[in-house]
């Protein structure tokens, strides 16, 4: 029992800190000496590495904001997650928990799908997609079992 | 001892006076945006420990972008606005300033992309000649951008101001809901609720906790 509570936490946590790194490193495409996206667009020239506030478009402001939103509801979810252990009655499921960490990997989902679409129209064919862009998309899968995980699971004794 | 330091802070405030007598302080905005076509008002003030003078003179200076030097496009002095004839402004600039009030703006109308780059307005109001000049950007656009976080904040702020209100409801409903239940069940005794909600619903969590804690030390 306590192992799997261990490892649904280790789970848990997982997923936030993929979405964490996802969203604060500015690494969502990457060229030659040039890094972009969300925040700041950086490049290495012959003058040495210069960064500055990324194209402010309206499509990578629709990908920030679900961003910011799953990493606040997959906290939630975790916070939920411990209220819940203390308070459920036995049999019941952690439903609240699994709602919050499904919503927070729907975010990611709708915000990964939107960069993937839109991004073309800002971001040169040159550049390819950055770790961060794939760290986006590995932490959808794993905050989506982490919540259905909950949804699932039965409080046990 | 009083004397002595009586005629130390008015030797103080002397120097304050001279060393503050020539630093002017000269205010512009930092980056001004607007659409091509259209008409864009720089602001110019400055700030003065002395009161403001008859002499009092205003100057714009523009430098393009990616050029390397300025050239002067304006000067007001002993009352007279002048405009530079051989600017790209010439016939495109106002003066729209109140020097008595210490403002120094200009208008330029009908802007194009030729007119991005950088306007540097120096102020003198004698005998304050000193301090620097302020310099702000120019930016012609075809529209508008929109600023950055704009639609970020309003998104981010619009689902959790939705979560919130979905759970006012959620609790507004089960309060409402447990006040008309509690009046029902003076009434009717036998009234037996799922435990969710009401006052049996305070009794029903309170055992979990206990069999919680039990379990746990077990575990």
């Amino acid at each position: 029992m306590l192992l799997l509570l261990l490892g649904i936490i280790v789970l848990h946590i997982a997923a936030l800190v993929l979405l964490f790194v996802s969203t604060i490193v500015s690494a969502w495409s990457v060229g030659r000496e040039y890094t972009s996206d969300l925040w700041t667009n950086c490049s290495s020239s012959a003058s040495g590495y210069h960064c500055e506030t990324a194209f402010t478009g309206e499509w990578i402001q629709a990908v920030q904001a679900p961003m910011i939103l799953s990493i606040i509801f997959s906290f939630i979810s975790l916070f939920l997650f411990f209220c819940q252990l203390f308070t459920l009655q036995k049999g019941g499921r952690f439903f609240l928990t699994g709602v919050f960490q499904i919503l927070a990997s729907l975010f990611v989902m709708s915000g990964a799908i939107i960069y993937t679409v839109m991004s073309p129209t800002w971001v040169p064919q040159s550049e390819s997609y950055g770790f961060a862009y794939i760290l986006a998309w590995v932490a959808f899968p794993l905050a989506l079992i982490s919540g259905l995980i909950y949804i699932i699971l039965r409080k046990r004794e | 001892f009083i004397c002595y330091l009586c005629l130390y802070s008015v030797v103080r405030l002397q120097t304050f006076d001279t060393t503050d007598q020539s630093a002017i302080v000269v205010y512009t905005g930092w980056e001004r945006h607007a659409l091509v076509g259209s008409d864009i008002r720089l602001s110019c003030s400055f700030f003065s420990w002395r009161w403001t003078s008859p002499d009092v003179s205003f100057s714009w200076s523009y430098r393009p972008d990616g050029a390397r030097d300025s050239i002067a496009i304006f000067h007001y002095a002993n009352g007279e606005a002048y405009v530079a004839k051989k600017s790209p402004f010439w016939d495109r600039l106002e003066f729209v300033g109140n020097p008595s009030r210490r403002d120094g703006s200009i208008v330029i109308k009908n802007l194009d992309f030729s007119d991005n780059g950088t306007f540097t307005c120096d102020a003198k109001n004698p005998p304050d000649i000193g301090g620097s000049a302020s310099s702000v950007r120019l930016l012609v656009f075809e529209n508008v951008p929109i600023q950055a976080g704009v639609i970020t904040g309003a998104i981010i702020g619009a689902v959790l101001g939705l979560l919130v209100l979905i759970v006012v409801i959620y609790y507004l409903m089960r309060f409402l809901v447990a006040r008309r239940v509690f009046s029902l069940s003076v009434s009717k005794h036998g009234k037996k609720g799922k435990g969710k909600e009401g006052s049996q619903q305070r009794q029903a969590s309170v055992p979990p906790l206990y069999t919680v804690t039990l379990t746990h030390s077990s575990l």
